[in-house]
């Protein structure tokens, strides 16, 4: 069944075309992948089905319902979460607290049950129990730590764990792997397997074409802006526009 | 160049046992704890019988205390929320009306009135304020620094509560005890209040606003709504000096959008140290006395004030609070490299 269908969707700055025509459905627990050049338009697709962006044209359905101009708070509240590609942590907080924050919104609390922290839950406790799933070490220091002074890796699954607060539906993860270690992306790949495994739907948008083709089963290509293919991570790596994106005519 | 000697802080021993529940297991432990907040309670609590002798100062302890309030309010939106609001004068302004109105047409005592005008004033400044939202840093200043003197034009021409005279004979306190505690407990509560919002989870939201907005956005968060709240909290501390001023100055008029109102409060928050709210009161309990004391100056008194000013700012930009609080929980040594 589909979770979300996006047709037609288009993104103009001005003069400059940054999103032509996508169309793309992503089914209820797929992994999918979105691969492209720098400047290609992922991020800008990602801010457009989260809201960020206003985009110009085209439907963004979801579950049923065109959400295209809802604001940012709206969408997540329906279940559709997001990373940033650049880390945004609330680095005056410590760890565990900046997950008080998304425990805090409505979706948190209605569909968390005592887990969200609503009325009988204890916010700081099941922040402690987020970010241990996602990898922090309970009994260390590490999540007391300020968030500002935490490293990449750490941030990066602070980034997974906000999201997780929420309970998405479709989680949509900017780039999880740049900027990890091999070690830190090795031990990345099974949460995101673990999610996945646990109904979550995810779309993944990554450079690291070999991780991602671990998990995703389903890879499309954009290229200023166009989608140029889609299919199993062999038939786009086959393709000869793709080829052309990353490597020049 | 010095070489070899670095300047080290560590945490006080006494600091780090009274972290943990330790805290309870000794006197002196829990007097350290306590020593700085009764201090504060106890000096509000006893200002008014202290000064017995002295009715002049008691009424300077009032506007401490209003100026305390205003400047809570300007550290609060400051460095909680992130907003930099210059209208601390605009809050004064409509909750002195806002008391004025209930009082003369509704009828209300002043205890009533205070605090109905402080609420219903919040909700109207909160209102007002709610399209420049949006706005951040110099932009959002710029608008609040407008709206008291939008304010004072249009009661000016438009001759609304009085006009130029303002509205005279609104009831005063029945007695100056009365008038000193209200005001001073009310000072201590708003204090302790919004220091205790601050650490709740609304409290850092408010606070994950500040350092991040887009995220709290794809958190699932309205953030108008929120800054709106952070607003109406501040707006409240405002209007209550206000309509507090009114009573006392038996009296509602322009100067109550007067632009002292707006910058005082940030010269104490700057003073005091802001970040803590404690600061911003401590500020406020340096300043107006202060500048009560330099009357003797006569015309010059603006000058010695702010010179007074420059120098602590040039020389301790963290603020008196900050430094005090570190070394009241820190020592320092010079170490070997």
């Amino acid at each position: 069944m589909a979770l979300l269908t996006v047709h037609g969707l288009g993104k103009k700055f001005g003069g400059i075309t940054a999103l032509n025509n996508i169309d793309f459905t992503i089914d209820e627990g797929e992994i999918m992948g979105i691969i492209g050049p720098n400047g290609s338009g992922k991020t800008t697709l990602i801010n457009c089905i989260t809201g960020f962006i206003r985009a110009s044209a085209g439907k963004i359905v979801f579950e049923g319902r065109d959400i295209r101009g809802l604001a940012p708070h709206r969408i997540v509240n329906l279940g559709i979460c997001r990373t940033f590609q650049i880390m945004r942590p609330y680095a005056s907080l410590p760890a565990y607290k900046n997950l008080i924050i998304p425990l805090y919104s409505p979706r948190a609390r209605k569909t968390g049950g005592w887990r969200g922290g609503g009325r009988h839950g204890d916010r700081n406790i099941i922040a402690l129990d987020l970010l241990e799933e996602v990898g922090f070490e309970r009994e260390s220091k590490v999540p007391y730590k300020l968030a500002g002074t935490l490293p990449t890796g750490y941030l990066k699954r602070l980034e997974l764990a906000r999201c997780l607060a929420l309970n998405p539906r479709l989680l949509i993860c900017d780039e999880v792997f740049s900027g990890l270690s091999m070690s830190e992306i090795a031990s990345m790949v099974p949460l995101i397997e673990k999610l996945n495994r646990s109904g979550v739907t995810i779309i993944m948008i990554e450079h690291r074409l070999k991780e991602l083709f671990r998990v995703a089963k389903r890879v499309m290509a954009i290229s200023y802006g166009d989608k140029i293919v889609e299919g199993t991570p062999e038939e786009v790596m086959a393709n000869e526009k793709v080829k052309e994106a990353y490597l020049g005519a | 160049m010095k070489t070899g000697k670095r300047r080290e802080r560590i945490d006080r021993g006494i600091k780090v046992r009274s972290d943990g529940l330790y805290a309870l297991s000794s006197w002196r432990e829990i007097a350290y704890l306590l020593a700085p907040r009764t201090l504060l309670i106890g000096g509000f609590l006893l200002a008014p019988l202290l000064l017995l002798l002295f009715p002049y100062w008691q009424k300077v302890l009032l506007i401490v205390c209003i100026y305390a309030l205003l400047a809570m309010a300007f550290d609060f939106l400051a460095n909680y929320v992130g907003l930099v609001c210059l209208g601390g004068s605009f809050f004064v302004g409509v909750g002195g009306y806002g008391a004025a109105l209930l009082n003369k047409y509704c009828g209300l005592a002043p205890f009533l009135s205070i605090p109905l005008a402080a609420l219903l004033g919040a909700a109207f400044c909160t209102l007002l304020l709610l399209p420049c939202l949006p706005l951040r840093g110099v932009y959002f200043a710029i608008i609040t620094l407008m709206y008291p003197l939008m304010a004072t034009r249009i009661i000016e021409a438009f001759e609304l509560f009085g006009g130029t005279n303002g509205m005279m004979d609104v009831a005063g306190f029945a007695n100056p005890w009365i008038e000193q505690y209200f005001l001073v407990t009310a000072t201590l509560l708003l204090l302790f209040g919004l220091r205790r919002l601050a650490v709740e989870d609304l409290g850092l939201v408010i606070k994950g606003i500040k350092d991040n907005d887009q995220s709290v956005r794809a958190s699932g968060i309205n953030i108008t709504f929120i800054k709106a709240q952070a607003i109406f909290y501040a707006a409240f501390l405002g209007c209550f000096a206000g309509a507090y001023l009114a009573h006392v100055y038996m009296w509602a008029g322009l100067s109550m959008f007067a632009l002292d109102f707006s910058i005082i409060p940030i010269a104490a928050t700057v003073v005091g140290g802001g970040g803590s709210l404690m600061g911003a009161v401590l500020g406020a309990v340096l300043l107006v006395p202060l500048s009560e004391a330099l009357r003797a100056f006569g015309p010059l008194r603006i000058v010695v004030y702010s010179l007074i000013l420059t120098v602590v700012i040039v020389i301790k930009g963290e603020g008196l609070l900050n430094y005090l609080a570190r070394k009241y929980s820190q020592f320092e040594r010079w170490v070997e490299i």
